[in-house]
């Protein structure tokens, strides 16, 4: 179900400008991996690599490897479509369809992949919106528009469209930074037993939030502003916390720039 | 944007009091005008209706013919006979060409620019195309008279062989074709540069997020568009048609210059001949006396409750439509 | 919030969506060009085969043929929905090209036989003298009575126009609002020759007058006011709440509020929308036919008697058939798309100038 994410060497661009450099690292199946890091060091860039979304952006260009388990996503004769399908991704702000019911908004997906019988497919609707913890709050109102919830059940209702295509990872490009306390913990809640099925990668701006989530964490930073991101280290998310091996991460985690 | 400004607020320094006084009367005065300037809309609008009914009236006591039945229409003679089944029949069946013509391949040239086009031609086009929304009508009837229609007898042999059969296409009558389906081409190509440059502002203006969404979950650039950017854009596709359709139901140059009008209600719409309401009045008008005229009124009358009906379905689809519409927050 | 069991729900086997490998197999990148150039090739061949009149059955064939191919080749190689994606790709592309064509054909036309009469002399003289089969005459007076009648129309109808956005988007609410707002769309669909009909009955008919530039004017603004009004509503909308509150926060009163903030923050947006507006009735015909009579003398007062104007004058010689009034609707026409897009040009312009900064 979950599959290992191995990158080397990459760097993405916007037309000339690189936005990140040489990026190396490893993402463990079934693990929380949360990106961390100060605005513009391209952390954001670099999850949107890891399901080619970078490329959609007007200008957008990718050099290096990225290895899903043994298939290389920029190799020859890889569809992006396929790449996406692979990897799904949760967004900053609540994205659902506004013109779909919540029904739809879930089964979105699977209807593009091959037809399913009704029954089929409200089951797994009504899977996908348990394992996002939102069942219970729309299931007298799957008929009703998407874009009729809260901010938070918005977000969940995403990550219930996400993985009712039962993706190999989860990519969350800071899933709770439109959302109010509440609802950030309960998406952190449900994060936490996505793992056991995903690989999932979150960017965060908050700490904290790496901190609780996360297994393993990644500090990105900038040399200056308009310098390409880098990545700083990769480690536990308890030595990240407690004993980072680079200051920079040190000072960052303390608080003392960014 | 929305994260910067309740700082503004915070550290905005206070404002002196002095404008306060006047504000209360240049609130009510301003108020006033803009409210006066709306309501003076309706009365135009009430008006023309009004107005064109009052001399329909005349007309229609004094018809010999029956309005909505006789195929003629001399209403300058003594006794007056008149009808508008001809012009009705020739007005629908020529919009309905139109449009059926215009709306998919506006909607295809509009996600061209907005979706398809490289990013360098895009701007360029979307420019022609909006400069041609400008070209006025008689350009498009002298070009249509003077050079669509020697070129669209091949077409218009060709329908008649292979599509004959529908009757719809089989052309009966010899002659060029100065017929109601090479109006409905002129008015095709008439409204194709406004329907297209309504659409594709309503398709520029799909939320990036929502594509994004269909694009993370593995949709092709086509289900990206059938799943975020036409239903987003359908009420505005919906208006944009509407805006053509009107155009095409009162255009009156483009259609008197290419029509060999006659009165005769044929389904064959290759031969030539028919009318529409605004070519009528426009071909008629000169050598019309006062009754003649209102004759003419009461077709426009017509004309103009039809618009109304067109324009108010159209209203009432994207009323419905607003539950699902993509325009919140 | 209950952390429910689904985990230790047994995995079911069920369809699978998952592709089994991210690789397909896919066409070349060459594959669209060269599709539409064997489509091309094949309907030329076809229609000098079938001895085909009108280049239009070509074309037509030709984009049959793209369709087609570029769908039963992408069903071969790649698979279905990539197939679906790229007939829409290819459909798109035959709607541009559809589309193009007969518009260049418009302007190629117009272009090339309206310079063979424009000259300095066909700008500044009138038809004052000349017979409807003779050569010469130009068309001075019906510029004149063209620009007359959109700036008197533009007078009336853009502060009507202006104020009544203003009030849909600031102040209106309730009944009136909804009313005016619904019949504002109506009005957009008004035919030109209804305006000029009821311009016809109230101005003519019950008052009175005579035919005048006034009268085709009166007409036009009646054309005018709906799209202005509209133009304005949407580019209002555009300016951000945040900004309106901001301002109001700061003790302002509404209607300052408006003019020093809501107005200029959108004026790029409305003079584009006043200027295209403008375009808009200045090759309008039907009314001006009927309210303003034509006439082949210069008459510079719009108030009193017949008057000309560009589309009128197109209108008339194109219906008195010779080849000497032929040439000259075609040089009117070539003047009238000048004027009209010189004024889209301008609107585009101020779009540019007065662009918010921060625009994207």
């Amino acid at each position: 179900m979950a599959k290992r994410i191995d990158v080397s060497g990459l760097s993405a661009f916007y037309g000339s400008h690189k936005a990140i450099d040489d990026i190396s690292m490893t993402v463990e199946p079934r693990s929380v991996t949360a990106f961390i890091g100060p605005s513009g060091c391209g952390k954001s860039t670099f999850l949107r690599t890891l399901n080619r979304m970078h490329e959609v952006t007007p200008g957008g260009r990718v050099e290096g490897k990225v290895m899903l388990d043994d298939e290389n996503l920029y190799g020859a004769g890889v569809d992006p479509v396929a790449v996406r399908r692979t990897v799904g991704m949760v967004f900053q702000r609540p994205n659902p369809f506004p013109t779909m019911s919540i029904f739809d908004n879930v089964a979105a997906g699977l209807r593009l992949n091959g037809s399913f019988k009704k029954s089929e497919l409200s089951d797994i609707v009504e899977r996908s919106l348990q394992g996002a913890n939102l069942w219970n709050e729309v299931k007298d109102r799957l008929g009703k528009p998407g874009s009729g919830l809260s901010g938070g059940q918005q977000q969940r209702l995403c990550i219930a469209r996400a993985i009712a295509v039962e993706p190999q990872v989860l990519l969350m490009d800071e899933p709770c930074s439109a959302l109010d306390p509440i609802s950030t913990l309960a998406i952190e809640d449900l994060i936490g037993e996505l793992k056991e099925r995903f690989t999932i990668v979150i960017v965060t701006h908050n700490m904290q939030q790496a901190a609780r989530v996360s297994d393993r964490t990644a500090f990105f930073n900038l040399a200056a502003v308009g310098q390409p991101g880098k990545l700083i280290e990769i480690d536990d998310t308890d030595r990240i916390f407690s004993n980072p091996s680079v200051q920079a991460t040190e000072d960052y985690i303390s608080g003392r720039f960014g | 944007m929305a994260s910067t400004t309740p700082t503004q607020i915070d550290t905005a320094p206070p404002v002196a009091k002095s404008g306060r006084s006047t504000g209360r009367a240049g609130d009510k005065i301003f108020a006033g005008l803009s409210k006066g300037s709306g309501i003076l809309l309706l009365v135009i609008m009430a008006s023309i209706a009004a107005f064109l009914t009052y001399r329909a009236t005349i007309a229609l006591s004094e018809n010999e013919g029956n309005f909505l039945t006789t195929f003629d229409w001399n209403a300058s003679a003594n006794p007056p006979v008149f009808g508008i089944a001809v012009l009705l029949f020739g007005t629908v069946v020529s919009s309905i060409i139109a449009m059926a013509i215009a709306v998919p391949i506006a909607v295809g040239i509009a996600l061209f620019i907005s979706h398809y086009a490289p990013r360098r031609l895009a701007a360029p086009i979307a420019y022609v195309v909006d400069l041609l929304a400008a070209v006025p009508s008689i350009i498009y009837g002298i070009w249509g008279a003077l050079f669509l229609v020697p070129q669209l007898n091949g077409l218009n042999l060709w329908l008649d062989e292979y599509l004959g059969w529908t009757y719809v296409f089989d052309k009966t009558q010899v002659g060029v074709a100065r017929s109601l389906f090479t109006v409905g081409i002129l008015l095709a190509i008439m409204i194709l540069p406004i329907v297209t440059s309504v659409s594709r502002e309503v398709f520029l203006q799909v939320p990036r997020m929502n594509e994004e969404a269909a694009l993370a979950l593995g949709a092709t650039r086509w289900e990206v568009i059938r799943m975020s950017v036409l239903p987003f854009g359908r009420s505005g596709v919906i208006s944009a048609s509407m805006l053509g359709l009107g155009r095409a139901l009162g255009e009156t140059m483009a259609v008197a210059t290419v029509l060999s009008p006659s009165f005769l209600i044929s389904g064959h719409i290759l031969n030539p001949g028919g009318g529409t309401f605004a070519q009528n009045i426009a071909a008629k008008f000169d050598e019309a006396n006062e009754f003649g005229r209102d004759a003419l009124i009461a077709s426009g009358l017509v004309l103009f409750l039809l618009t109304l009906l067109v324009n108010g379905a159209a209203r009432l689809i994207i009323a419905r439509r607003k539950d699902f519409s993509g325009a919140n927050a | 919030m209950s952390h429910t069991l689904q985990d230790q729900r047994p995995t079911r086997a069920r369809k699978s969506a998952a592709p089994a490998s991210l690789t397909r197999g896919g066409l070349p990148r060459w594959a669209p060009a060269g599709i539409a150039a064997l489509s091309i090739a094949l309907g030329s061949g076809i229609g000098l085969a079938f001895d085909l009149h009108s280049k239009i059955q070509w074309g037509l064939i030709a984009s049959l043929l793209f369709i087609g191919i570029t769908y039963a080749a992408s069903a071969v190689v790649e698979n279905r929905r990539q197939a679906k994606d790229r007939v829409a790709t290819s459909l798109v592309w035959v709607c541009f090209v559809l589309a193009v064509i007969p518009l260049l054909s418009l302007m190629w036309t117009t272009i090339s036989r309206g310079l063979k009469l424009l000259n300095g002399n066909f700008l500044t003289h009138s038809m004052n003298g000349v017979t409807s089969f003779d050569e010469g005459g130009g068309v001075y007076h019906a510029l004149l009575g063209t620009i007359e009648q959109i700036a008197l129309a533009t007078l009336i109808a853009a502060p009507i126009g202006l104020l009544t956005a203003v009030y849909l988007v600031e102040y209106g609410k309730g009944k009136l609002a909804k009313a005016v707002t619904f019949f504002v769309d109506v009005m957009t669909g008004i035919p030109s020759i209804v305006a000029g009909l009821f311009i016809l009955t109230t101005w003519n008919l019950m008052l009175g007058f005579g035919p005048s530039g006034f009268a085709g004017a009166m007409a036009l603004s009646i054309l005018m006011m709906p799209v202005v009004v509209r133009s304005t509503e949407e580019m209002l909308k555009l300016v951000p709440n945040e900004l309106r509150e901001a301002a109001l926060a700061l003790g302002v009163p509404k209607w300052r509020v408006i003019l020093k903030v809501v107005l200029p923050t959108a004026i790029g947006g409305i003079s584009t929308g006043l200027m295209l507006a403008v375009a808009r009735i200045a090759g309008e015909t039907a009314p001006i036919m009927l309210l303003v009579f034509g006439s082949q003398l210069i008459n510079g007062n719009p108030f009193e008697g017949a008057q000309s104007s560009l589309p009128l004058y197109i209108w008339e010689q194109y219906k008195v058939g010779s080849d000497a009034s032929y040439d000259r609707a075609w040089a009117a026409a070539l003047v009238l798309i000048a004027f009209v897009m010189i004024l889209n040009l301008v609107a585009r312009g101020i779009a540019r100038w007065k662009a918010p900064k921060t625009g994207r």
